[in-house]
């Protein structure tokens, strides 16, 4: 099975200027934790910066899974199947 | 021909200044690192080439230290990253407040002060960091508090003779000192008042600004203290006030000059509660005499009113002779002197508030 991760523009740079990078697994089914794990194999910077170094999303990544945050749903244990898309866009934060 | 660079971390990104060894019309690179916190920069220039680092934090993304090796005109991070809390220590990094390189004699060391508060050790010239586990794992830290800032080590001092000793200073929990290479740590407060306890005279927990010291006099340091300016003349095991002749003892950087172990300078603010330069003005202070007596550096400066305070590292000197020394404020406006603070110029303004200020003549 494969999920897509979508990128807004400032995090493209950390993984190789692409907006969507594919993230495939044996299984039939995965979590959003094990797809932002995955990301460590290829594109360590970009997993930082969704996750810290004890993997918790970080507070102001949101991450959508259609029109759901994944925060109102199971957060990283949310469950994937093929196909999936995740979506991935900064909070309004920052002062 | 030598040229300078000023670096200058604000709370939106890192900007360079540009000049040459005469440093007194200064051009400006920049932004660098947009919508990052920049909260320290470093320069390194015990090597071949110097090297350059900033520790900015993204509200969104996270915190990183990224070095340059082209004078800021690429930065890079190793893939995996340069500074991290490994999984036992059940901790994730906030902010790097201090890139802090280690005296010449040790190349290739550099440290790094961090929130939550710790210590990092980097032995390939600030490329991997590593923590230093005696400070992680000291009794105190459960009782290390939070200033508003956070609860991070801002300061890191290596000894400058001695690569076994090394002071820090965090807010809140004061200084601390090793004498055996980071495995031990003990607290170095006796003197330092902490006016917002119950027990101003603790064994810990002050809020120590910033410190500073000089190669030249290995034992003598100086402390801006939330509350009071200090020198200690052994190492940091007794404290004497130095503020009589200032406007006020409250304040938050401190800096000596590179060449003269007894000129020092801060930058008073009027107290704790009303944190706007002492005189309504922008004015530095600068002792001559080890903190006997104090005057204040106004040529060049705002001749206006003005009420934007200097944060702890936003005042720095350069290792020039004639000495250098930088002044951001946090309206964003940044003064140089090429004379050891004698006159200034202005470097910037309207820029994002300056969280700190590091020069070098190169």
């Amino acid at each position: 099975m494969a999920v897509v991760v979508k990128l807004p523009t400032v995090l493209r740079p950390f993984a190789g200027g692409v907006e969507r990078v594919e993230v495939t697994s044996a299984e039939a089914e995965t979590t959003v934790g094990a797809v932002f794990a995955a990301l460590e194999q290829e594109h360590p910077a970009l997993r930082r910066r969704l996750t810290d170094e004890q993997g918790a999303l970080r507070r102001h990544v949101n991450v959508f899974l259609g029109n759901d945050n994944v925060r109102d749903l199971d957060g990283l244990g949310t469950t994937l199947t093929d196909g999936d898309e995740l979506l991935i866009l900064p909070s309004v934060a920052g002062g | 021909m030598s040229e300078a660079v000023l670096l200058i971390g604000t709370k939106k990104g890192l900007w360079i200044g540009r000049s040459d060894a005469e440093r007194r019309k200064w051009t400006l690179d920049g932004p660098q690192f947009e919508m990052q916190g920049i909260y320290s920069v470093g320069i390194d220039t015990r090597g071949d080439r110097p090297r350059l680092f900033t520790g900015g934090t993204s509200e969104h993304w996270g915190p990183a230290v990224f070095h340059s090796d082209d004078l800021g005109r690429t930065w890079d991070e190793p893939p995996q990253g340069s500074i991290g809390f490994p999984a036992e220590a059940d901790a994730s990094l906030e902010r790097v407040w201090q890139i802090q390189p280690a005296p010449a004699d040790q190349p290739g060391v550099v440290y790094a002060g961090a929130q939550p508060s710790s210590l990092w050790k980097s032995t390939d010239g600030g490329v991997r960091f590593e923590l230093v586990s005696g400070l992680w794992d000291h009794p105190h830290r459960k009782d290390w508090g939070a200033g508003f800032g956070g609860q991070a080590i801002h300061t890191v001092l290596p000894h400058p003779t001695d690569p076994a000793r090394m002071s820090v200073a965090m807010s809140t929990g004061g200084v601390y000192r090793t004498s055996d290479g980071g495995d031990s740590w003990e607290p170095a407060n006796h003197g330092i008042k902490a006016h917002f306890m119950p027990d101003p005279d603790p064994e810990f927990g002050q809020c120590v600004h910033k410190l500073a010291g000089h190669p030249a006099v290995p034992e003598r340091m100086f402390a801006q203290n939330h509350h009071g300016v200090y020198r200690s003349d052994d190492g940091g095991t007794i404290w004497k006030s130095i503020a009589d002749g200032l406007p006020s003892d409250f304040g938050f950087p401190i800096v000596v000059h590179p060449h003269e172990p007894d000129t020092v300078y801060v930058f008073p603010l009027v107290a704790d509660a009303n944190r706007i330069p002492a005189d309504g003005k922008c004015h530095v202070y600068r002792s001559r005499d080890a903190g006997s007596t104090w005057e204040a550096l106004t040529n060049g400066l705002p001749e206006v009113p003005a009420y934007a305070p200097v944060l702890r590292d936003a005042l720095c000197v350069d290792q020039a002779d004639p000495a250098g020394v930088y002044l951001g404020t946090r309206d964003g406006c940044v003064y140089a002197s090429a004379d050891a603070g004698d006159t200034w110029t202005e470097v910037a303004r309207h820029l994002p508030d300056v969280l700190t200020v590091r020069a070098a003549v190169l």
